[in-house]
């Protein structure tokens, strides 16, 4: 047999049926839910009179919605509580397992699948959410859809797709210290662009990706959409194995080993063939920081804002000239020049415990800038939040003057009551940092935990290695 | 979803190019946790002379009433004839969501935008493209004449007039297909239900542990 990509593994492991024209329907192995985009898909089933196909692939949870502060008063916004509310319904009506707002599995979708364990190797997992790409660190296929195909696989446990193309993004040689798999991804995106990757499904590979830790590498697909690839993925390694194991819903027993041999054929075959391929050496990187507003937007912590005049492409050169208006920036300021109001450490990109644990190295001892009006700490997942509580993350966040929440998107996208005022400005650990994500006005700089740690220290962004 | 084979329906103007899905369903209805539910909110902005919020009661609000849809004249249309590139806009489903809890089965216009062309079929309604001079033609008819109804034959691909006038579409056999049968992509895939069931009874056989 011809090698084979990843990507052609996975796919051919999930091909049901191929029409003539190529569109394939391909089976589902999870099917990750949340309030925002699962309301009409299970009216939809209901009009139909249809039910699910199958209801053990499907978790859900409440985590766009949610307040973030105590939860014994509920969510205050009508609406809000409506969608989070009908979920509950939904999912008791046909039986489906729900982690909802008040239970201690709860937290931001791509963040307790892999904590469970309900991502596994080989698994198509979908959810109504483009980050779902997340999950491909797991060498999974794993992307978003809207509701209508959401309402599909509720009801066929398949979709119709097409086959995308294959791009192997290889990250050679070592990280220098301070820098982490957030600065990775946002280098790449500045490299290939946000429409680089369109098209394709990205694996990400070499000796960078595999000294990351599982969390590290679920940062790196997280972003893979933001580089507008549909998916990314990272082969099995021991790593992944050694992650899984023992997970609620990870195999056990025998099953586990029989597991355990299937998942290590899930690399990229020696020889085998990708549509497109880009290389970026590890050691060239510096902790990154977006200017504008879209993440290829991008430069290093020692960089300046840049000049649009130097821009030869008139697209580009316009797009340059909105973002600075909309970010209230000069050409040529020094990155380490700008001021923050307010900084976020949360989201499904880096909300996990490795990302707290190295925000909290940071701000050990130290005394958030006077001039911060808001530093917040959302952790991903109610475990997450029980882990760092475990380990006095919590106490160090307090202590420095941030605020420690409860898990969800929160200040990701300003859904609850969470977000920037107009004209405020963020160093957030979010992905998308687009006019008016964070709060209508707000303007939103994309860095790493570290990075968005030793900002609100500072008051500015500094280099978080040498802070 | 609903098949569609033959329709006499009565027909409401909308007479403007470049309807586009916004004034189909305003954007505060995006909020909403439904599928159904829209009808009242179809045209909104165009239909009432105060904002409407989702959840409203409608019975209550004032009406434009020189709009199409509030002259008694027009009340229970099932097709509507409109203008070019009628559904431009956002891909929102919202829109074929609303003209058929309105109770719009069929539109004819000269073209429609493409998403929502598409949108139309996957939703149990018929979208006709005829000729831009018939359509001016049948605007005149529908003016002049009060009850003005079309016959729909989806199976012959034809409009027929009240005057006996005869006009062929064409549209994707594949799609035809699908409306002819109630088929919406569920309903296409419920037809591999055994391709599924094979599917599963190999993948157990191998990975188990996802079937638990
Ligand atoms: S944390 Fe942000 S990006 Fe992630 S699922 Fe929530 S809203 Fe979307």
């Amino acid at each position: 047999m011809n090698p084979q990509t990843l990507y052609e593994k996975l796919w051919h492991k999930h091909v049901v049926r191929e029409e003539p024209d190529g569109t394939s329907l391909l089976y589902i192995d999870r099917h990750l839910v949340n309030e925002v985009t699962s309301a009409q898909a299970f009216e939809g089933l209901r009009l139909g009179l249809r039910k699910p196909w199958r209801i053990t692939p499907i978790i859900a949870t409440a985590d766009h919605n949610v307040p973030t502060t105590a939860r014994a008063g509920g969510i205050a916004d009508p609406i809000s509580r409506l969608q989070v509310e009908t979920l509950d319904h939904n999912c008791a009506d046909f039986g489906i397992r729900e982690f909802g707002m008040n239970d201690p599995g709860q937290g931001i979708v791509h963040v307790i699948g892999p904590e469970m364990g309900a991502t596994l190797p080989n698994m198509t997992v979908v959810c109504g959410d483009s980050h779902t790409t997340t999950h491909g660190a797991f060498a999974a296929l794993a992307f978003g859809i809207g509701t209508s195909e959401v309402e599909h696989v509720l009801a066929t446990q398949c979709l119709l797709v097409k086959k995308l193309k294959s791009m192997r993004v290889t990250v050679s040689g070592a990280l220098p210290p301070g820098v982490t798999a957030k600065d990775i991804v946002l280098g790449v995106i500045g490299k290939i662009g946000t429409a680089g990757g369109t098209g394709y499904a990205i694996e990400f590979a070499g000796p960078a990706i595999r000294a990351l830790s599982m969390e590290g590498r679920m940062t790196i697909c997280n972003m893979a959409i933001e580089a507008g690839a549909r998916c990314g993925m990272i082969a099995v390694d021991d790593t992944t194995i050694d992650y899984l194991k023992g997970r609620p819903y990870s195999p056990a027993g025998a099953r586990w080993d029989a597991a355990v041999a299937f998942w290590r054929t899930l690399v990229s075959d020696a020889g085998a063939r990708f549509d497109c391929e880009v290389e970026l050496d590890a050691g060239s990187l510096r902790p990154m920081v977006t200017w504008g507003t879209s993440p290829e937007m991008v430069v290093t912590i020692d960089g300046h804002v840049p000049d649009p005049a130097h821009e030869a492409d008139p697209v580009k050169r316009d797009g340059m000239q909105r973002a600075l208006a909309y970010m209230e920036l000069a050409p040529h300021t020094a990155i380490q020049d700008i001021r923050l109001d307010k900084v976020f450490i949360g989201s499904c990109t880096n909300a996990r415990i490795e990302d707290l644990r190295a925000a909290a190295a940071v701000v050990r001892g130290r005394q958030v800038a006077a001039s911060i009006r808001q530093a917040l700490v959302v952790p991903g997942s109610g475990q997450v939040k029980r882990q760092a509580e475990a380990e006095g993350l919590d106490q160090v966040f307090i202590a420095a003057g941030f605020e420690w929440r409860e898990p969800g998107c929160s200040m990701c996208l300003g859904m609850n009551d969470d977000r920037l005022a107009p004209g405020e400005r963020c160093a957030s650990t979010s992905n998308r940092n687009f006019e008016g994500r964070q709060g209508p006005g707000g303007r939103t700089h994309l860095v790493s935990p570290a990075m968005a740690a030793a900002a609100a220290i500072a008051g500015h962004f500094v280099d978080a290695a040498k802070f | 979803m609903r098949a569609f084979d033959t329709l006499d329906g009565l027909v409401v103007p909308m007479d403007r190019a470049n309807v586009d899905t916004d004034a189909m369903i305003p954007k505060q209805f995006l909020k909403s946790i439904r599928k159904s539910g829209f009808g009242p909110y179809l045209f909104d902005e165009w239909r009432y002379l105060d904002r409407g919020e989702p959840g409203q009661d409608c019975s209550k609000r004032p009406l434009n009433t020189g709009f199409s849809l509030n002259q008694p004249r027009y009340r229970g249309a099932q097709v509507m004839l409109a203008r070019e590139n009628f559904g431009c806009g956002s891909s929102r489903e919202h829109a074929p969501w609303a003209l058929d809890d309105y109770g719009i089965r069929a539109l004819i216009a000269p073209s429609f935008a493409e998403i929502f062309y598409g949108n139309c079929f996957k939703n149990g309604l018929l979208p006709i493209v005829l000729d831009a001079a018939v359509v001016d033609a049948l605007f005149r008819d529908l003016e002049a004449t009060p009850g003005y109804h079309l016959r729909i034959d989806l199976p012959a691909q034809t409009v027929t007039t009240p005057a006996g006038a005869v006009h062929g579409f064409t549209l994707d056999p594949f799609r035809k297909y699908c409306l002819l049968n109630g088929l919406d992509d569920i309903g296409l895939t419920m037809q591999h239900m055994d391709d599924i069931r094979a599917y599963e009874a190999q993948r157990r056989a191998v990975e188990p542990w996802l079937f638990d």
